[in-house]
């Protein structure tokens, strides 16, 4: 990988955390509120389908994880156990390709 | 003033640490307590100094686990119950005893472009920067460096990536990224970005918390991230 894809992977990592710094906040308050309210599921899922609200919200949630989470292990892996290089690059692409795969895959299961 | 507890560190890579007990004085250094071991108990050790009053950089060593300038560490700071650790700085090669191979860490140096290159003939009238402007005020923040390596030795980055190029070389770079009379920013830039250089950096602190001259190459480190960034999203690196 070059220097440039580096220097913006970094970039990548640093956005997508602050997207998710908002993103975590909004999930728990919106994790308590149904606890707390004994929202059954469906009731939950009575918000959820069809609010396109709610999908824009987890979908860029999703995508910030999926984005965030494999550079961090990239870096983890090169520290930790010396993994570095195209192998180590293809198999946290891996991870976040699934990442936002399922991720979004149970958005959507949500939403329909 | 009683006995100082000293262990010394012999071999090289492998060895083991030396007890020796040397006489507690007033003011003394750590540098002194080597002296002392080197001149009256054993003069085969061997370490490495030179000026004595923290100006040439060469004197640093791990002083009970922390890596310091000895001629400027007064024992009285540093030995909890009159005991002394003395080892070679970590993260660098040792050749023998408490004297490191600094190679790697100046060769970095050279590798994060920390060479000044000037744009100027000497029948040019001089570059006239404003002590109060921003890039002056940065500059004059990390120009104090010594090269100790004692910044190189207690980064833990610097022990996990071995390609890393620490902080000294960085702060180095952040020096003269911001000169105004420097040519070769972009150059420098790529040469100090991405895995192996500035962004690797986890801004664990240890460095500005060990400098023996105060600087934050923290702080270098973290300009030098975002003037790569920017400069990698304009397609300059």
């Amino acid at each position: 990988m070059n220097t440039r894809s580096q220097v913006l992977l970094w970039g990548a990592q640093r956005v997508s955390a602050m997207v998710l710094a908002l993103c975590v906040v909004i999930h728990l308050v919106t994790i308590i509120y149904a606890v707390r309210n004994g929202l059954s599921a469906a009731e939950i899922l009575g918000r959820t389908r069809g609010n396109a609200g709610w999908l824009a919200f987890y979908t860029v949630f999703v995508a910030a994880v999926a984005i965030h989470a494999p550079i961090g292990l990239r870096g983890i892996l090169a520290e930790s156990i010396g993994w570095r290089g195209r192998s180590a690059d293809i198999f946290v692409l891996a991870i976040a390709m699934s990442l936002a795969t399922w991720g979004w895959r149970a958005v959507y299961a949500v939403f329909v | 003033m009683g006995m100082l507890h000293v262990k010394v560190w012999r071999g090289t890579e492998q060895g083991e640490f030396q007890a020796f007990e040397v006489p507690r004085l007033e003011s003394q250094t750590v540098l002194d307590v080597v002296t002392y071991i080197q001149r009256k108990c054993d003069a085969s050790l061997a370490y490495r100094f030179a000026c004595r009053v923290g100006v040439c950089g060469s004197c640093a060593m791990s002083v009970n686990g922390q890596a310091r300038w000895t001629c400027r560490t007064h024992v009285s700071k540093v030995a909890a119950e009159d005991r002394l650790e003395i080892a070679p700085l970590r993260n660098l090669p040792v050749v023998r005893d408490l004297v490191t191979d600094m190679r790697e860490f100046f060769d970095k140096w050279a590798r994060a472009r920390g060479q000044f290159q000037g744009g100027k003939r000497r029948t040019d009238d001089f570059a006239r920067v404003a002590p109060d402007s921003r890039e002056r005020q940065q500059v004059d923040a990390g120009i104090e460096c010594i090269g100790c390596g004692v910044c190189y030795s207690a980064c833990d980055v610097v022990t996990w990536n071995r390609d890393y190029l620490g902080p000294a070389a960085l702060n180095r770079a952040w020096t003269l990224v911001n000169d105004v009379r420097d040519v070769s920013r972009k150059e420098r830039l790529a040469a100090v970005a991405g895995d192996a250089g500035c962004h690797a950096c986890h801004t664990h602190m240890n460095c500005t918390e060990r400098c023996p001259k105060q600087i934050s190459p923290t702080a270098a480190i973290a300009g030098l991230k975002r003037m790569a960034l920017a400069a990698a999203v304009k397609g300059e690196i």
